[in-house]
């Protein structure tokens, strides 16, 4: 009978129920690769790397009630630190020999630089560019974190601050071109140690590993909401001075789940790199930053999956609007953002919890039935919630 | 610096001083809007820069028209100002009525819809007056420029925009500070509910200070067509730099505006000159962050027992 | 310096001033352990300022305020909480989307740390303590209903039992019971009775019969200066205390 409960308990859960992961997965490991073909699945790949900045918006700014207009910086400085490997490996000495500095990235020599800057030199190695790609953007978002939350910012002046903060990062990137590779970004990304990230083989793997990656981030997500750190969010955003007044250190837990935010997005950029074969500074600044912000909000500021189906949806219909109607789109994007602030705050998720929750009730009874039958005393059951 | 005289040094710093006061302008005219639509309700109004370029293209479409007209060429910005500020301030009139009253006190969501806003007015001066950008011939009498040594060269038309600005700036501190409307408007602010229970109609309050910080944003929108020419997202690329004033600024504070107006722009114009324009707006704005971490209130605050 | 170290709470010289507004000048001001103490005075006597500067929200310009002997007035606020200080704010201050399980779980003293919130178990000594304090405010038939629909007077017994989870020795409480029906203020004077078993209390409170229900040594503040202390017969004498609060 354990099965059972264990069964039930999947689909129980206040936060993110396993359930609506389960079926997530089913539709991006089943569904989606039957439906497209793979220039589709690309670009599916594609949008569900947005997906994860979008996870860590649910999680920082439903949940934890701290809007960031700068998540574009985590999203880049995870693209970018991918890219670097890659662009390194693409500029071996043979296949650049016709610069006047072969073995370095063609824009650098563009740019006269006779050597790699020392800040490149650890993205020779694959496992310091996977450690950076996991560690630099939630250092960063540390570092930010720390300097605001320690200090009390928040609300509209986090938000005004990491935008320009985003501004910051675009800025130098571009000014900074024999480094960063300008406002072209890096480009021409062909190979991971040797082994050719364009063909279509490479790209349903990279699609696999993706969609794989995004589940655990969902399922990292589902457990921190659950526990008490869960809670202690929830309380925060509501009365922040009952926590503080209540013996915890307040900054600390923004810090984190900032951090949570900003290590999803990293991985979401370079997953980004490597499906795309490019990253440039417009993955970065006010624009994408707010779209991830668009992206939350249209699935549902409060549903863990509500970010994914928002990024999918929201993307595929730019795609599908600019190109036969450019204008329309800009008309209609800016309307969604209204609308979803004024009559949808909750986004989709809270019609699918009007509306499409009844679809399962089924489903949901027959297993409580089965739960009430083997316990034996159904009252146990709201007691003891883990 | 070592390469350049004192005196070279002295001829910079007062012509990138006087480069900065274009700047000054545009950003105080832009932060003042801002702060007191920000001061007032809460709101943070990210489709601003668009009310700037409302401004921009009325006045475009006054120096088209009445340039037209003989002899009017040199004094139609007289005409576009009043006109830039009352399209800026209807058009907020009505923004306020349709979307910004629904979100009052909830600052966050309003900066989310005020920027669906932004996109949808972009988007519909894309489609009137198209992607180019567009610029206003400059009446003949602000072409020249002042030289007072051989190396200073002050152009003229920044002079009159700084007359411009502080002539707003004293009208808008007469409204606030000496006005019945500006009473109003304060006890508003200071007291939501008690303001209404004395009869203050507190929504008609809002609208008109809403409509009031837009309008001000359509005169920066005048001031800075003589400076630069007016596309669908120039607006866009003053936001950023008008929230940091406001906020750098102590929100709610008229003369900290104006000192965190002066110092970036000021700032950012002295550094472009040594370092160029993008590491110098890298580090203006790094430096305003930096100091807001160390003062979150701002350069001058309102204390007050919360 | 040395008797300082026998009370709970000893306020010494302690004064703030807002923008040359002094709220609190010179405050002197002695508790014992297991001592219930009523605060009362005038508007903008002080009274919630003076809390304010116990629990941390408010830093001192002068002046020392040392809980068992430790200094206070330069510790970070959720450190004087967990020296044993808590405090009930005026309007009541719970988490209104959360269970009324969830508000007192997350004011349970364990995992106060980011990790130890992940990795808090809640096991069945968590449990019984919330049942425990749950059924001592009188919502344990409630645990699972929102915060946000009890009504006002279960509220503030809500937040006062989100503070008695955690056990502190020194409880603050900023007038638990304005906005109460005469039958939930009854019902709080018996409350804070028991709960002043073993602990001592601070409550600032303008309704002189619930004063005068909850027994203990009364201090009248007036201007951000103690006016009197004393018991509530003696002070009803004191001429000064009469003009300026309890009025003629």
């Amino acid at each position: 009978m354990n099965i059972m409960n264990s069964l039930y308990r999947l689909f129980q859960g206040r936060h993110g129920s396993l359930g609506s992961i389960l079926l997530l997965a089913i539709i991006l490991m089943v569904v989606m690769p039957m439906m497209f073909d793979i220039y589709r699945l690309n670009l599916a790949g594609r949008y569900l790397t947005y997906a994860f900045v979008a996870l860590g918006l649910v999680l920082c700014w439903g949940y934890g009630g701290i809007l960031s207009l700068g998540q574009g910086i985590f999203f880049g400085i995870g693209g970018y630190a991918m890219a670097m490997f890659l662009k390194i490996e693409a500029s071996d000495p043979v296949s650049t020999s016709i610069q006047s500095t072969p073995g370095i990235p063609d824009f650098m020599d563009w740019n006269r630089l006779t050597e790699l800057p020392w800040f490149w030199v650890p993205f020779n190695s694959l496992t310091l560019t996977i450690i950076a790609v996991l560690v630099l953007p939630a250092a960063f978002a540390y570092l930010i974190g720390f300097a605001m939350f320690k200090r009390r910012v928040s609300g509209v002046y986090f938000a005004i601050i990491t935008q320009a903060l985003a501004v910051v990062l675009t800025i130098l990137i571009i000014g900074q071109q024999g480094y960063t590779g300008g406002i072209n970004g890096i480009t021409d990304l062909r190979t991971l140690h040797g082994w050719d990230i364009r063909d279509d083989s490479a790209r349903y793997l990279l699609y696999y590993l993706n969609a794989i990656l995004l589940i655990g981030c969902l399922l990292i997500g589902r457990w921190v909401l659950n526990c008490k750190y869960g809670r202690i969010l929830s309380a925060l955003r509501d009365k922040e001075d009952r926590v503080r007044f209540s013996g915890y250190d307040v900054a600390n837990f923004k810090i984190f789940i900032f951090c949570l935010a900003a290590f999803i997005s990293g991985i979401g950029g370079a997953m980004f790199t490597l499906q795309v074969g490019f990253m440039s500074p417009s993955f970065i600044g006010i624009v994408p930053s707010i779209e991830f912000v668009i992206f939350a909000a249209v699935g549902g500021r409060l549903s863990l999956v509500g970010g994914v189906y928002g990024a999918l949806i929201v993307s595929f219909a730019k795609t599908m609007f600019a190109e036969a109607y450019p204008q329309l789109w800009q008309f209609l994007i800016g309307a969604v953002f209204i609308v979803v602030v004024l009559v949808l705050p909750y986004g989709l998720a809270s019609v699918y919890g009007r509306y499409g929750r009844r679809l399962f009730t089924p489903v949901k009874d027959w297993f409580s039935k089965r739960k009430a039958n083997s316990s034996g005393a159904s009252a146990g059951l709201k007691e003891k919630r883990s | 610096m070592s390469g350049f005289s004192s005196q070279e040094l002295l001829a910079i710093f007062a012509m990138q001083g006087f480069a900065g006061v274009s700047f000054f302008s545009v950003l105080l005219l832009m932060a003042l809007g801002l702060a007191i639509i920000y001061g007032q309700m809460r709101v943070i109004n990210m489709a601003h820069g668009e009310f700037m370029v409302i401004g921009a293209y009325a006045t475009y479409l006054c120096s088209i028209t009445f340039g037209a007209l003989p002899g009017m060429m040199d004094y139609y910005l007289f005409i576009a100002i009043p006109i830039a500020f009352g399209s800026a301030f209807i058009v907020g009139y009505i923004v306020e009525l349709a979307l910004i009253r629904h979100l009052y006190h909830r600052p966050l969501d309003t900066l989310l819809a005020t920027w669906g806003l932004a996109l949808i007015m972009q988007q519909g001066f894309r489609s009137a007056f198209g992607a180019r950008e567009v610029s206003v011939a400059v009446p003949g009498w602000l072409r020249g420029s002042y030289r007072p040594t051989m190396m200073i060269d002050i152009p003229l038309n920044g002079i009159a925009i700084l007359v411009l600005t502080l002539l707003v700036t004293l009208g808008v501190w007469w409204f606030l500070y000496r006005s019945r409307w500006g009473l109003r408007v304060r006890c508003t602010t200071a007291n939501r509910d008690m303001s209404g229970a004395v009869g203050i109609n507190t929504k008609r309050v809002d609208r008109i200070t809403f409509a009031l910080g837009c309008g001000i944003a359509g005169i920066a929108g005048a001031a800075f067509t003589t400076i630069s020419s007016t596309g669908p997202t120039s607006g866009s690329l003053y936001i950023v730099d008008t929230f940091l004033v406001v906020v750098f600024g102590g929100a709610g504070s008229l003369v900290g505006t104006i000192a965190s107006a002066f110092s970036i722009a000021q700032a950012q114009s002295l550094m472009e000159f040594f370092l160029g324009s993008s590491m110098a707006k890298v580090l203006t704005l790094l430096t305003v962050i930096g100091i807001l971490l160390i003062r979150p209130e701002g350069l001058i605050a309102s204390k007050v027992r919360r | 310096m040395s008797s300082n170290t026998d009370f709970l709470l000893s306020i010494e010289n302690l004064t703030v001033s807002f923008d040359g507004f002094k709220a609190i000048e010179g405050l002197n001001f002695y508790m014992d352990e297991n001592e219930l103490r009523v605060i009362i005075g005038p508007n903008g006597a002080g009274k919630t300022t003076l809390l304010d500067m116990v629990c941390g929200k408010t830093r001192a310009s002068e002046g020392s305020i040392k809980f068992k002997g430790k200094e206070l007035t330069r510790m970070r606020e959720h450190r004087i909480v967990w020296e044993g200080v808590g405090r009930k704010f005026q309007t009541p201050s719970i988490y209104e989307e959360l269970t009324v399980f969830d508000n007192l779980e997350v004011s349970y003293p364990q995992g106060r740390g980011v990790f130890g919130a992940l990795a808090f178990k809640r096991d069945e000594q968590v449990l019984r303590r919330i049942h425990e304090v749950a059924n001592e405010i009188q919502l344990e038939d409630r645990l699972e209903e929102q915060a946000g629909l009890l009504s006002h007077g279960q509220k503030q017994w809500l937040e006062i039992g989100m503070l008695l989870i955690q056990d502190p020795e020194l409880l603050m409480l900023d007038e638990p019971v304005a906005g109460m029906s005469v039958s939930e203020r009854e019902e709080t004077a018996k409350l804070l009775r028991k709960i002043a078993q073993g602990r001592s209390v601070i409550v600032i409170e303008h309704d002189m019969e619930f004063v005068a229900s909850l027994g203990g040594k009364v201090t009248v503040l007036h201007q951000g200066k103690i006016l009197a202390e004393g018991d509530m017969q003696a002070l009803k004498q004191d001429k000064r205390v009469i003009d300026v609060y309890l009025g003629h």
